[in-house]
């Protein structure tokens, strides 16, 4: 039954920076399946942009693992969704092809960095879309989008062809409707990959259970405090009652390295950022170099030229952080508030099985609302602590408030990505019946 | 003044593909940028993958040098930018390096054995190659063919004492590589040397980039007497980084830039850590250069001197074990002394010698089927045969077409008469006692017969022929 699928969308939202109208497919368990493509995973023969002018006119010539997986399986991929420019940011407006529109509420933001993805699924354009998160980068949108996104655990989706934003934090997800979508799409891209060294031989294959009696739920006080707004609170503890329902018990836990979570976080990803970035100095990438200058006057001036603001801060600041004389003070320190983090969730995972709270500590912020970094950092609060620990996060919508969507984030251990899975798609069937 | 002496060696490790991706590493007869991937050009979404024969390599070199291999080693990001530097940054190893701690043993200037401390061996990853064009200097060509083939960095304490030890050291670590056969000596670029330099209470000074092995004495020597000179004049040697431009024999200041560099370090985060001392005990060191010289002396009853020359390269060694079965003594001579003066002269490989027709060669000299001056002729023209990429004839039909075989010297009495006839004053000094007149007289009859006679036995007859006054 291979053939090809005509995709010409409306568009709207601006989900979607490149579509393919006419997507051919082949045999397999997602024959014909519409699939969106986050737009920093590599595609061969179509353009891959990071959302960025200093890719402009690159078209790689090799496909991510990601995407031959989801060839083999029969996928169509229709098209690469917008996203904030290299994943940097939470509302996709750093774009350099635009904002993308809440299709919820279209004056409001997405969320992001994966906020293309989202907005197509919500817009009913894709069923499924594959997203990336370093910091929270599907779960955000998922949550403010009002879909379902796992952020899997690290080394088990391989990272090949994924353009490096933060190589230590992040990973590609899937993306969709329903809890059933995502865990279908995981079984396809979860395969090992010997070309990235992080992974470990773990395919997931899985197909979800809603029985979760039994099921320890642990509940941290630092995922409903401070900064996050007390209706979504209130949603999201009415998502646990709903597990305790079915059977579950709610345990309480601490993650006492939460304070030093945005800061960690955000010196390891700026600084894994400005030696990724640094390869675009337009000589094989981008607009092209004058070569009247010198190459490092040429350099300067096209990098200068062609990131935006907030990936320049980011590289920046990441450059700071590794400096000589500051890569103590910053960089080791932030490896050792890692490293903190992680045990606290392995601690927290000894009482309980998985943790629940809230994927953001708001609802979609409206379009230009957030005009300062530092805001916008804050709203990784809750999110960024899963990519230090390395463990597997998914976001599942859990109501409204204010006619938006609210995330329920659920986590769970290394490798336990089906048990996040199963839990997310136990309250989902019970809500949805 | 004591000159200290540090050395920075990249080796290009013979491994048959790159170090992070499955590109070969031969691409010595093909195009630019035709032994390229996504992996080794950098492209985005790229992954490293590591090469296990590279690390298995770097082991040996490292077990060969007595090191200690850390238990755990870690690749880090070099983050610079240079248009040969696809991702503008190395993998290379910083701060846990695959081994520390090792030795090389060499000959000081005075002809004693010394030690040269070896601080570490790391793995790295080579960078691409700047092509300029001739008459075109708007831009540079990049070729990626080299990017990403396997360098082990071999770091030296600064214990060296002058130019010429450090070529005595490169040659004895060559040498060592070479037995390991982790290493293609003839590949150009295959071995790079950054070297520190400073006199006893001045500032060191770096020389980088240095490709050959001659390079790094004449760079080191022209250092030696420039730094001097600054001294002696009063000025300072400032602390620096220089280039040495092969051609002109002179170092000249990088100044600026280079010197800037903070190379911003960090662990790299697409690779896992290295755990790999388990693997040091199953790897078998061959013997290595210091062990076979004393074998061969052992072995064979040959001198220190061709022991050493015959074990200063593993290809020249395994030759000479070949041919030696015919006669180890006389094999040694003729191997170490006569035919490598010929192959230098001819700027030829050990390679390109038949084994089989040296012996044979051998085998008639031993006989004393012919002279050792038919000898040399007779490998002269076989060497010339193998330099034309003809195949050699053999030694035996050399002699039978060029009449080359040895004559006893009663064939030549009639030379032998003639020559003290025609040379009175000869004879006369050779009764006066004086010795150079029958080496005189001997030469005259050599010359007439082509030294097909054995001169030791000409001087016998011709002597006796003076003495009996048979003229």
């Amino acid at each position: 039954m291979a053939g090809t699928l005509d995709f010409s969308p409306d568009d709207r939202c601006n989900a979607f920076i490149t579509t393919c109208r006419e997507a051919p497919f082949s045999d397999g368990a997602l024959a014909g399946v519409a699939v969106a493509v986050k737009d920093n995973i590599s595609t061969a023969g179509i353009r891959t942009t990071c959302a960025s002018r200093i890719l402009e006119g690159y078209v790689p010539p090799y496909d991510a693992h990601v995407i031959e997986l989801l060839r083999k399986e029969g996928a169509a991929i229709v098209g690469k969704t917008n996203m904030d420019e290299f994943g940097m940011g939470s509302t996709t407006e750093t774009s350099a092809f635009g904002p993308t529109r809440n299709p919820v509420d279209p004056t409001r933001v997405p969320g992001g960095s994966s906020g293309g993805s989202a907005a197509a699924l919500a817009a009913g354009l894709v069923p499924m879309a594959l997203g990336t998160d370093t910091g929270g980068s599907i779960r955000c949108p998922a949550a403010f989008c009002g879909v379902v996104g796992l952020k899997p655990t690290y080394g088990r989706v391989s990272r090949y062809g994924l353009i490096a934003y933060a190589n230590s934090l992040e990973q590609i997800g899937p993306m969709a409707r329903t809890v059933e979508d995502v865990s279908r799409l995981m079984s396809v891209i979860a395969k090992y990959d010997p070309r990235d060294s992080t992974m470990l031989d773990r395919p997931y294959d899985h197909r979800p259970s809603a029985d979760i009696a039994g099921l320890r739920v642990g509940v941290p006080e630092e995922y409903f405090g401070e900064g996050v707004d007390p209706r979504v609170a209130e949603t999201v503890r009415d998502a646990i009652g709903v597990l305790e329902e079915l059977g579950a018990s709610t345990v309480p836990v601490s993650i006492p390295g939460m304070r030093y979570a945005l800061a960690a976080y955000y010196v390891i990803c700026t600084g894994e950022a400005s030696s990724n970035l640094a390869r675009f100095d337009g000589v094989r990438y981008g607009p092209a170099v004058d070569i009247r200058k010198s190459w490092h006057d040429a350099y300067q001036e096209i990098r200068q030229a062609n990131f935006g603001a907030e990936v320049r801060r980011r590289v920046m600041l990441g450059t700071f952080a590794l400096s000589a004389g500051y890569a103590g003070r910053y960089y080791a320190k932030a490896l050792g508030a890692r490293q903190k983090i992680r045990q606290d969730f392995e601690r927290a995972l000894r009482d309980a099985d998985v943790i629940a709270g809230p994927t953001m500590p708001t609802v979609a912020f409206r379009l230009g609302e957030k005009t300062d970094p530092l805001s916008l950092y804050l709203a990784d609060i809750l999110t960024a602590p899963a990519n230090l620990a390395g463990i597997p996060a998914i976001s599942v919508p859990c109501g409204r408030v204010d006619g938006l969507p609210v995330g329920f984030q659920l986590m769970g251990r290394q490798f336990e990505d089906e048990r996040v899975v199963d839990a997310a798609y136990a309250y989902e069937q019970e809500v949805r019946a | 003044m004591k000159t200290i002496v540090g050395l920075e060696i990249h080796v290009q490790l013979a491994t048959a593909t790159k170090l992070f991706c499955g590109c070969s590493t031969d691409y010595r007869d093909d195009g630019p940028n035709t032994h390229c991937c996504p992996v080794c050009l950098g492209l985005p979404g790229s992954l490293p993958r590591l090469n296990r024969k590279a690390v298995e390599y770097g082991l040996l070199v490292a077990k060969a040098l007595g090191m200690r291999v850390l238990e755990e080693s870690e690749f880090a990001r070099k983050n610079y930018f240079y248009p040969d530097l696809p991702k503008a940054y190395q993998i290379t190893q910083y701060d846990k390096p695959l081994a520390v701690e090792g030795i090389i043993e060499i000959e000081d200037d005075e002809g004693h054995e010394k030690i040269v401390r070896i601080t570490r061996v790391h793995l790295e990853e080579d960078p691409g190659r700047l092509v300029h064009v001739a008459g075109a200097s708007k831009y540079s060509l990049v070729d990626y063919n080299r990017s990403g083939i396997p360098l082990l960095e071999i770091v030296t304490e600064p214990d060296m004492r002058s130019p010429q030890e450090a070529r005595r050291f490169l040659n004895k670590l060559r040498t060592i590589l070479e037995y390991l056969r982790v290493f293609d000596g003839d590949r150009e670029g295959s071995l790079r040397v950054d070297a520190n330099i400073s006199l006893e209470g001045s500032e060191r000074v770096e020389v980088k980039n240095i490709s050959s092995y001659k390079g790094v004495e004449k760079a080191l020597t022209f250092e030696v007497t420039r730094q001097k000179n600054l001294r002696r004049r009063g000025q300072t040697v400032t602390r620096e980084t220089r280039h040495f431009m092969e051609g002109r024999g002179i170092t000249t200041s990088a100044r600026g830039k280079e010197e800037e560099h903070d190379y911003r370090y960090f662990p790299e985060p697409d690779l896992r850590p290295l755990r790999v001392t388990d693997w040091v005990a199953e790897i078998d060191l061959p013997e290595l250069p210091a062990a076979r010289k004393n074998r061969f002396m052992a072995q064979y009853g040959i001198s220190p001197n061709h022991a050493r020359t015959l074990t200063g390269d593993p290809k020249l060694a395994d030759f000479y074990e070949r041919v030696a079965p015919v006669d180890p003594a006389l094999a040694a001579t003729w191997v170490a002394d006569t035919l490598l003066g010929e192959l230098n002269y001819r700027d030829m490989s050990i390679a390109a010698v038949p084994a089989d027709r040296i012996a044979e060669l051998l085998g008639l000299l031993r006989a004393e089927t012919i002279t050792d001056r038919a000898g040399v002729q007779v490998l002269r023209e076989m060497l010339d045969a193998c330099a034309a990429g003809r195949p050699s004839e053999r030694p035996a039909a050399i002699v039978k077409r060029e009449n080359l075989g040895r004559t006893t010297g009663d064939d030549f009495s009639a030379i032998v008469r003639t020559v003290i006839a025609s040379n009175p004053q000869a004879v006369e000094d050779y009764h006066a006692g004086r010795k150079g007149a029958l080496n005189f007289l001997v030469g005259q009859v050599m010359k007439e017969t082509r030294g097909r006679a054995d001169p030791r036995e000409l001087g016998r007859i011709v002597s006796e022929c003076i003495e009996k006054g048979e003229v």
